[in-house]
This record gives structure tokens, sequence and C-alpha cells, in this order.
């Protein structure tokens, strides 16, 4: 029964990736294209700005997810459901969908800069830089930070922080030595997925048409413009490796889904 | 009740509502653009339709065709995930978590890279390369893992491997186990998993855009052709129609999964 699924799994995954490696080695300079394509300035440029945007994104979306997480998954009031609708919402968007949303918000023609036109006449346009970068990887990582949060949140034990705090702890040592333990395994694996879907991202980068080469886009770019497929296999994997090994780790310490927007 | 809410409830609220707005209030902006008459002006112009119509008319194949998409994967998922992850239940040992590991491993590789190893390999195959096999071949791949996680996280309750065991002491073959007991039982899952499947067939972006050709446009494809080429009325209409598809289907999926307690049957 399980046969139809392993076939798939082989012809559209192993030999497509074996092709890949193949292709790859078929350069002007064979198994070492690999070699000189990771090492090639532009390409580590790339490499270690997405590295860092992603890292950053991983931060900042935990900090503003964990916090909706958690205060969604403790307290009930009316409208709570109406509030976990929206921030789940962009869970299916394409990232072109994002990346438009980020030019609706601060793009030339967008919210802010229409604001700051009628504000005090001068229009002020950020979608287009890194910061527009960063939103968009904002706008699609919070969902699924929100909601493992919001799910580990739920199962949290009351009573451990009232204990805690009956013994006369104060809040913020309640919440490091009580409630942020118990999250560690939503946040790592929040974390993670968070910084595997920004490695890999592409549609939002594509649509922002950014100055800041991110690495699928340097890909993608490449793929399009250069016969010699060596750079462009040799990153693929690499980006392939590195958002499984990321996942695997995390995964590791918890064991829960992923998704690569 | 909000006698003893303390300062941080008011701040946490103030925080998760700015959030709210970040998400929704481009949503609603967009919105507003696709039916504005003319969106440098703004609303002074007036509400229309007509950038909607002309969106229809222009990209109803990209429509049909992401919706056809859709459902033939969702139909390939349903016959190669149900029984996947029912063998995947019922064996035993690390084999099987093995197998789940591999399987479940096209998610964990970004779209990119998969839709480029898919078209080195495949460069060849014109025929199989310009249909719309190809792209549902990688849309499939992308969702199995999700329709074999749904289903597979119901499968391996206890209640279900007690029932099948009941319906064989009482002489119920495979088949009628398998249609009459195994199924049933399983129908959340299997509800999660398939408007899982459908939402992210819908949306895909990243591989599709590597694997289709210009007779192969679904609708996300086409989105980012109006982005880069058409006016902002048009891209903001287009943005809408797809709203109008995706969102009743992400309310669903909210509605299928959520019900933690329910799934515990009595």
């Amino acid at each position: 029964m399980l046969l139809p699924a392993a076939l798939v799994f082989l012809a559209f995954f192993i030999v497509p990736f074996g092709a890949l490696l193949h292709v790859g080695a078929q350069g002007a300079n064979g198994i070492g294209g690999f070699w000189l394509a990771l090492t090639d300035p532009r390409h580590l440029e790339s490499l270690v700005a997405t590295l860092i945007l992603s890292a950053v994104v991983t931060i900042a979306t935990l900090i503003l997810g964990g916090v909706c997480g958690l205060f969604l998954g403790r307290h009930h009031f009316p409208g709570h459901a109406l509030l976990v609708s929206i921030l789940t919402l962009p869970l299916a968007f394409p990232g072109v969908v994002v990346g438009f949303m980020i030019i609706m918000l601060a793009g030339r023609q967008g919210l802010v800069s229409e604001i700051s036109l009628a504000l005090h006449g001068g229009r002020i346009v950020f979608a287009y830089s890194v910061w527009g970068l960063f939103l968009g990887y904002l706008y699609f990582s919070i969902p699924r930070v929100v909601l493992t949060v919001m799910a580990a949140a739920a199962m949290l034990e009351a009573s451990f922080e009232e204990a805690a705090r009956s013994l006369g702890a104060k809040p913020a040592r309640v919440f490091l030595d009580v409630t942020l333990p118990a999250l560690k395994p939503a946040l790592i694996s929040a974390g993670a997925l968070t910084f595997a879907t920004s490695m890999g991202a592409f549609g939002t980068a594509f649509t922002l048409a950014t100055r800041i080469n991110v690495l699928p886009m340097m890909i993608y770019t490449d793929f399009t413009l250069t016969t010699d497929l060596s750079a462009v296999a040799a990153l693929s994997l690499l980006l392939g490796l590195v958002s499984w090994v990321v996942l695997s780790l995390a995964r590791g310490a918890t064991g829960s889904g992923a998704a690569a927007g | 009740m909000s006698t003893h809410r303390r300062s941080g409830f008011w701040l946490q609220l103030g925080l998760t509502l700015l959030v709210c707005a970040f998400i929704a209030v481009p949503m609603g902006y967009s919105v507003l653009a696709g039916l504005m008459r003319n969106a440098f002006i703004g609303l002074r112009s007036g509400l229309t339709l007509e950038w909607v119509g002309q969106v229809l008319q222009l990209y109803w194949p990209t429509i049909l065709l992401s919706v056809e998409i859709a459902l033939l994967c969702l139909v390939a998922t349903l016959l190669i995930g149900i029984p996947a992850a029912y063998a995947l239940a019922r064996a035993p040992g690390r084999l099987a978590r093995l197998a789940e590991e591999a399987l479940v491993l096209p998610v964990a590789v970004p779209g990119l890279a998969t839709g480029l190893a898919l078209v080195v390999a495949y460069d060849g195959w014109g025929g199989f390369r310009q249909s719309i096999w190809f792209i549902l071949a990688g849309h499939v791949l992308f969702t199995l893992p999700f329709m074999l996680r749904a289903v597979l996280a119901v499968m391996s309750s206890a209640d279900l491997r007690i029932l099948e065991e009941g319906a064989a002491s009482l002489g119920a073959s495979f088949i009628r186990r398998f249609f009459d007991v195994v199924l049933p039982n399983c129908r959340t899952g299997i509800l999660a998993g398939a408007l899982t499947v459908i939402t992210l067939s819908m949306g895909e972006f990243n591989l599709t855009w590597i694997l289709h050709t210009p007779v192969t446009q679904t609708l996300p494809v086409a989105l980012a052709d109006a982005y880069a080429s058409m006016r902002l009325e048009i891209g903001s209409a287009y943005t809408l129609v797809f709203f109008v598809l995706i969102v009743p289907l992400l309310l669903c999926l909210q509605r299928a999964t959520r019900p933690q307690t329910a799934r515990k049957r009595p």
C-alpha cells in the first residue's frame, strides 16, 4: 500500500535531485564546479545576507508571534476567534501575494506613502528596501509561530504559574522560570520553521524585486541567465540541505510539521 | 472579570491587535484598490467592478487551471496518501518511521530547489514537461506529506486498532474493514488533509513558477505576471479574486483543525 507513495517520491524527488547532482558535475569544471560556486564571492555575499535576514526575521517573529500566541492561547474573550482567524490567514498566501501586500502597505502608491503625503507632503516608500523584505518575511512567518505557540500555551499548566506566584515570585521571574521553559519546544519548532521558510522564500523577494540578492533569487537569476548549471545545482542543493538540516534538528526537540512558503 | 486584569493584559492585547492590523490592513487596502475606479485618486474616484470583470476576462483560464490542478491533486493525494498512511500506521518499527521521514522530506526542501531539480530531470520529456501533469506532479509531491500526516495522526490512535481487530474477529474481510471501519473513523483527518491539500495547491507559487510554461499558467503564476506588468487596479482585483477563492478554504481549514477535543470520540 506504500508503493504508490514510494513511486511518487522516487520519480519526482530522488531522481530529480540525483539529476541535479549529475548535471551540476557536468559543467566546465566538473565536480570542482560545486566548490567554485560555493566559494564565489557573489554567492557567498548572498548566502550571508540570506542567513542574516532569516535569523533576524526568526527572532522578530518569535517575539511578536510568541506574545500573540501566548496571549490568545491563554485568554478567551469576545472576538477571540476573529483575531485568530486574521493572524492565521496568510498561511496559504503565495509569496507573491505577500510581496504585493507589502507593496500595498509601503509601496509607491501604498498606504504609508499616501498617509505621509497627506501629513507632510512627502511620500515614504520602503517596500523595495531591506525593510520591505523584512516585513514581507514577517508577514508570512507570523501565522506559523502564532499557531504553534497558541497550541502550546493552551496546554500550559496554569497551576505551575500560580504556585510560583503564590511562593512570591515576581511576574518576570514566573515568565522566565516557568512559562518560557514550558514553551521552549514550541518556540524551537516554530523558530526552525520560520528560519527554513525564510531561507527558501522566493515569491516575496521576486515581487518586491529588491536590490538585496537573497539566495533563492540569485539561484533563479543564474538559472535564467547561464547555461552552466553547476552553480545553480550547487546552490539549490545547499539551500535544500540547510532547510532540511534546520528542520530535522528542531524535530529532535519536538515533533511537529513544517511547510515551505 | 476585567477588574483583575493587569496592565500586562492590555499591553498584550494592544500588541496582538497591532499585529492583526499589520496582516489585515494591507489585505483590506488591496481589496479596496481592486474596486476603485482609479487607485491613484483614491475612493473619491468611486467604486467599480470593472477591474474584476477585466481580470475574469483576461485570466479565466488560469483560475480554471488552478482549480483543476487542486482537484486532481486532491484525488491523487487521497488515493496515494490514505493507503500509505494505513501502511505506516500498521507497520511497526524503525523502518516505517524512516519511510515516513522520507515521504515528508519534500516539505522540508524549498520549492525553488525541488522545481529546478524537476526541470533538470525532465527537460527532455517535451510532452510531459509542457503538460499540466508536470505541474501536478510537483503539487502532489509537495502536498502528499500534509495528507499523510493528517490521516496518520488519526489512524495511529489505539481506538481504531481495537475497532478494526473487533471487526476482524467477527469475520470482516480486509476490504470490508478498510471501507467500513477504518475510513469512516478517519474522516476528520481526511477532511483536514483534503482542505490543506486544496488550499496549498491553489496557492503554490515557488515550485509552480519554475515548472510552468506559457500554456500552463496557474493563478499565482499569472498573479506574479499581473503584478509586474499590469496597472495596480488589475493586480489588486486579481488578488481580490484569489482571496475570494482561498479565504473560505482557509476558514474551513481553521474550523476543521481547531476542535482538538472533539476528535476524541466518546
